[in-house]
């Protein structure tokens, strides 16, 4: 298979200009990051930073209400309250041993913005984060914390205004500040390397929860396992140890967006048609003529109109079923987690709760097990105005 | 031999830097947008870069964006540069040259677009986002309609990098004179001079700098190590601000 690619899809379609600074970081992937000296200092972090390995946990009442066994991977007790930090940290370490001086940074709900700010921090680097205006608008509890702990923030005006467009201008801002600055990528998406580098730092996710779900269930498996698909960095981490699981059914969850007919959505697996966008070859949501359609998700973590290429490869091999969930069944699992389990999801995170919602009764009996990626606080402001 | 290098090594042997203009299809609008070209085109162009609009052009600044996306919303795409350009084959002294962003091409399929690239009259193509490593099934698609693809390098791309590019490269080589986006910029770095040096011993084509360029007096420093020069938000500003590109030419003939 040829580098950087699963299947027919990945590759790196960026200008020329940006290939230095990625062929840098395919060197300190290769050598830097098998490293005793990053293995030992990651490792330590992981623990006394982020606090892992985070817990699973049993849903009592939520499986009573279903029929089914629910268990959640909780990413959302993690510092910072989400999955994003496990791959920010590794990133920036990464970046810290190769010299650099500056994490850059796009987000979209935050959540990778926050964790970004609070790994340069911790290394004693520059956080530079870029946000769509919209963005900034609906995830301020995240603006406020990321400037907080020193973070220059850009709002971008350009475009539809969201996660896309962060990804646009902030690449442009590597493409002039590359020698001292590292692009912190915040998902398993874009050129070669980033999604394979995301992935290694994200699989701990899958790796902790399998052992864990079999230590607390006689050795079985899991039937069934369940995450939500932005740009598809939990996802990836939660399938990835276990794709070789044959028994183990795998479900990503995009979003319908509001789910009429004709509305914006951010399901390029689900939607979307073979295309190129942000340096990959992969899914996205486009017209016929190649120009890239708007997205929309209640959940701003998931507004994105392309997807990590190496989904669109397990959806080709037909290895993991790509579904969707719409706004309004996402805010019911938002909540009814929140009342039945005591546990605030991300919207995020509740799109892939209300598969098991919504699919409960395929999923009788069955041992269902969600990658709960963040926690809901940053949420409060967008449900205040529905609730 | 590529039009576009015809072109511009008859421009030098005129003693005369080529002069490759960029305009976003479309740009200011539909109408006025083929006016310009014909200034350009009079004001001796050697090469017309035109631009193909794309919704996510990450490769360049504010104004070149506006520009496209504006384009874009007045609903121009590939069918209708290709059409324009096959009522006025024949028209243009110019070679003529597509830029943009892979995507669109894609979605037009590869081959239908080297094909009406011929009927258009187009020699050459730049796609923005794609690099050698990805640049084979491109060259493979539109070589044969003879359409070649423009190797972009810039002030960070290694020898040894300039040479995979440079070999079989036809018509120019593009040289990125900035690491950035397309925009003005007051003064260029003074590094360009070394890696100039350096692509003119590993290309065999013309070379042209691009990015950040207003006016001849900024190339004067780099005489003897580039043999044209690209214009594009320069040109955009002055047209934006009621002018014509003819006097924007002036300078330069
Ligand atoms: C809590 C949470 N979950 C999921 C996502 C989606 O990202 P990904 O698909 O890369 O996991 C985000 C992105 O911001 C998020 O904040």
């Amino acid at each position: 298979m040829k580098k950087g690619y699963f299947g027919d899809f990945g590759g790196q379609f960026i200008p020329e200009l940006l290939m230095p600074p990625l062929i840098e970081l395919e060197e300190a992937m290769k050598t830097i990051l098998p490293s005793e000296e990053f293995q030992t200092r990651f490792t330590a972090m992981l623990k006394e930073n982020i606090g892992r390995p985070s817990a699973i946990t049993y849903c009592p009442n939520l499986s009573k209400d279903l029929g089914l066994d629910l268990w959640l991977k909780r990413e959302d007790l993690n510092h910072s309250g989400a999955h994003k930090i496990n791959n920010t940290l590794g990133q920036g370490l990464l970046a810290k041993m190769m010299g650099k001086e500056v994490l850059l940074a796009e987000t979209g709900a935050g959540m990778h913005g926050v964790a970004t700010t609070v790994a340069a921090a911790m290394l004693d680097m520059k956080a530079v984060i870029y946000m769509g205006a919209t963005d900034v608008v609906r995830q301020e509890p995240n603006v406020n914390r990321m400037r907080l702990m020193g973070a220059e923030i850009v709002s971008v005006e350009s475009g539809t205004k969201t996660l896309k467009d962060a990804i646009n201008e902030a690449l442009r801002r590597w493409l002039a500040d590359q020698e001292n600055t590292h692009y912190c990528f915040g998902t398993a998406a874009g050129p070669y390397p980033f999604p394979e580098l995301v992935r290694e730092f994200q699989q701990i996710i899958s790796k902790e929860a399998r052992q864990q779900f079999m230590d607390r269930n006689d050795g079985d498996l899991p039937d069934v396992v369940v995450a939500c698909v932005g740009g598809g960095s939990n996802a990836i981490g939660m399938f990835h140890n276990f794709v070789p699981d044959e028994s183990v059914k795998i479900v990503g969850v995009e979003a319908a967006g509001t789910g009429e007919p004709g509305c914006d959505d951010s399901a390029p697996l689900d939607h979307g048609t073979d295309g190129v966008l942000h340096g990959m070859k992969t899914k996205l949501l486009q017209t016929e003529e190649g120009q890239i359609l708007p997205s929309h998700s209640i959940a701003p973590g998931l507004d994105y109109p392309g997807v990590g290429p190496e989904h669109a490869h397990l959806q080709d091999i037909g290895r993991v079923d790509y579904t969707t969930i719409n706004d309004s069944q996402a805010i019911n699992a938002f909540k009814v987690l929140s009342q039945r389990e005591g546990i605030i999801p991300a919207l995020e995170s509740s799109h892939a709760v209300a598969y098991a919602i919504e699919n409960k009764d395929k999923l009788q009996g069955k041992s269902v097990l969600v990658c709960l990626s963040g926690r809901g606080d940053k949420d409060l402001g967008i449900l205040d105005q529905i609730l | 031999m590529n039009p576009m290098q015809i072109k511009i090594e008859k421009a030098n042997k005129q003693g005369k830097v080529g002069l490759i203009p960029f305009l976003p299809a479309g740009f200011p609008n539909r109408e006025q947008f083929w006016k310009e070209l014909e200034e350009l085109d009079n004001a001796g162009a050697s090469v017309i870069e035109i631009g193909m609009p794309f919704s996510d052009p990450v490769a360049d600044g504010p104004v070149v964006e506006k520009a496209s996306l504006k384009c874009l919303d007045d609903g121009i795409n590939l069918a209708w540069i290709f059409d324009g350009l096959k009522e006025r084959k024949g028209q243009f002294n110019a070679a003529l040259l597509l830029m943009g962003y892979l995507n669109p091409v894609l979605q037009y399929g590869l081959d239908a677009f080297g094909a009406a690239c011929k009927e258009a009259g187009v020699s050459g193509l730049i796609i923005a986002d794609m690099p050698l490593e990805e640049s084979d099934f491109v060259k493979e698609a539109i070589e044969p309609h003879g359409v070649s693809l423009v190797p972009l390098i810039g002030l960070n791309t290694t020898k040894e990098r300039m040479a995979l590019y440079a070999d079989g490269a036809q018509g120019f080589c593009y040289f990125v004179s900035v690491l950035g986006t397309t925009g003005q910029r007051e003064s260029l770095p003074t590094r360009i001079k070394e890696k100039l040096t350096e692509a003119k011993e590993v290309f065999d084509i013309p070379i042209a700098l691009g990015f950040g360029i207003k006016h001849p007096d900024q190339l004067k420093e780099f005489e003897g190590l580039m043999d044209a020069a690209v214009f594009g938000s320069a040109l955009i500003t002055h047209i934006q601000s009621g002018n014509t590109s003819d006097s924007f030419m002036e300078p330069w003939k």
